[in-house]
């Protein structure tokens, strides 16, 4: 039997190759993701200090919606077969839920620094002063992508489950979204980020808990 | 003399979905050397017991040992990996080439990926290996699936219409991993609609009726 880090490392290395061939993420989600970011100064008009008043929390919202999505399609393609050959396989629950969250947060983060660079130049942000930007990314990359796998875990029990999943997905994610605009504004304003920061990282934590936890039981229901 | 214990045990097992009962007080042993035949129509609940089997189906009612652990425990999870299950719908992975699916099935059992590659030759699909699994037909998908069986060398085999979609040789390919599995002290269950083909190779047979078995 192999050992955790490489049974998550090697469900992440499926999920990633399994990616490169589909280009979902590439090819689907990243242009409507910034198609979205398009459609806002389209709606709002093009008054440029309230588009680079906005920017931020519209990028953050933005994140969050093709975000969840990203990684609940990425975990939830998988059909009862696979899962059934998955659960044979001996590979720790726990472990596979890891693993598919780091394909997730790799997906993310590339997701985010592509939408972040069209905000910018679509919206006029300045990058003055935001050395958090890179930390806040990875944040919110690993909140997602846990939340994302979490909740495809419960798409997959099947039935009326997949109605439950925005009831959890909102929730969760608001205080990843509240963290991520609020940090960053506080940066703007001067103040200290740490925490809205902690607030995130506490929210990660939470998410990788309930994953672990929630790994068996959920691949055990069908 | 001490006797082998049976490969698994089914006592009074019943499966429900929602309001729907497939299986009903379902008793059998399968023993060391077994090579179980099921039989019976669309819906009977062929598939139910093999999952039961497996230890991927909850049941009802009763109790399922398999290869010596309580499949309603928690000790099933140590057992799993020596359970060979094939359904009817390949399990592989469509974005990823044969080669890539059977050497991620070899590395999750913690082999090396040339069994893999060894295995991919005995089922003849060498010259494939580097196909997407999506770009195969489904006698070859068939075929990858029976070459995890040979990377893994099950003691309990499980196949839900192995036959299907086989030529000749895969047909006859099929029955030489049933025969060495039985041989060498594990059991296989056949599920099928093929008697013919089943009863020249099975020990016994069974067929299974509204979720009763007969």
């Amino acid at each position: 039997m192999i050992g955790f880090g490489s049974q998550a490392a090697l469900i992440a290395r499926r999920d990633i190759l399994r990616e490169r061939r589909s280009g979902e993420v590439l090819w689907v989600t990243l242009p409507f993701g910034a198609i979205a970011l398009l459609l806002v100064p389209l709606a709002v008009g093009t008054d440029a200090p309230m588009l680079r008043q906005i920017g931020p929390g519209i990028f953050w919202v933005v994140v969050m919606l093709f975000g969840v999505f990203i990684s609940i399609r990425q975990t939830s393609s998988e059909t009862d077969a696979q899962r059934d050959q998955l659960a044979l396989s001996g590979l720790d629950p726990a472990a596979v839920y890891f693993g598919r969250a780091l394909a997730s947060f790799l997906f993310l983060l590339g997701f985010q620094l592509v939408l972040g660079f069209v905000t910018v130049v679509l919206y006029d942000i300045s990058l003055e002063g935001w050395l958090i930007l890179p930390l806040t990314f990875v944040i919110v990359a690993a909140g997602l992508s846990l939340l994302g796998t979490l909740a495809a875990g419960i798409v997959a029990t099947g039935q009326n489950a997949a109605a439950l999943v925005p009831l959890l997905v909102a929730p969760l994610s608001i205080p990843l979204l509240i963290g991520a605009t609020q940090a960053l504004e506080a940066l703007q304003l001067g103040r200290s980020s740490l925490t809205w920061v902690l607030m995130m990282i506490v929210t990660v934590i939470v998410l990788a808990i309930a994953g672990v936890l929630s790994a068996q039981p959920l691949q055990e229901t069908r | 003399m001490i006797e082998n214990p049976p490969v698994a045990r089914l006592d009074g097992v019943s499966v429900r979905a929602g309001n729907v009962q497939i299986l009903r007080d379902i008793d059998l042993t399968i023993d060391p050397g077994d090579a179980l035949g099921v039989f019976g129509a669309n819906g009977a609940g062929k598939t139910t017991i093999l999952r039961v089997l497996a230890t991927l189906q909850p049941t009802a009612t009763g109790s399922v040992e398999v290869l010596g652990a309580d499949a309603t425990a928690d000790e099933r999870f140590t057992v799993r990996p020596r359970i060979g299950y094939i359904g009817h719908v390949p399990a592989l992975y469509p974005e990823l080439t044969l080669a890539e699916n059977l050497g991620f099935f070899a590395r999750s059992r913690g082999l090396d990926e040339s069994v893999a590659a060894s295995a991919l030759a005995d089922v003849g699909l060498a010259g494939a290996a580097d196909r997407r699994a999506d770009r195969c037909s489904h006698g070859m998908q068939r075929r990858a699936e029976f070459a995890r069986i040979l990377v893994s060398s099950p003691v309990f085999l499980l196949l839900d219409e192995p036959h299907s979609a086989l030529d000749a040789d895969a047909v006859d390919l099929v029955d030489a991993i049933v025969h060495r599995t039985v041989d060498q002290g594990g059991a296989a269950v056949l599920v099928s609609h093929d008697r013919a083909r089943v009863r020249s190779l099975a020990t016994r047979t069974v067929e299974i009726e509204g979720g009763i078995l007969r």
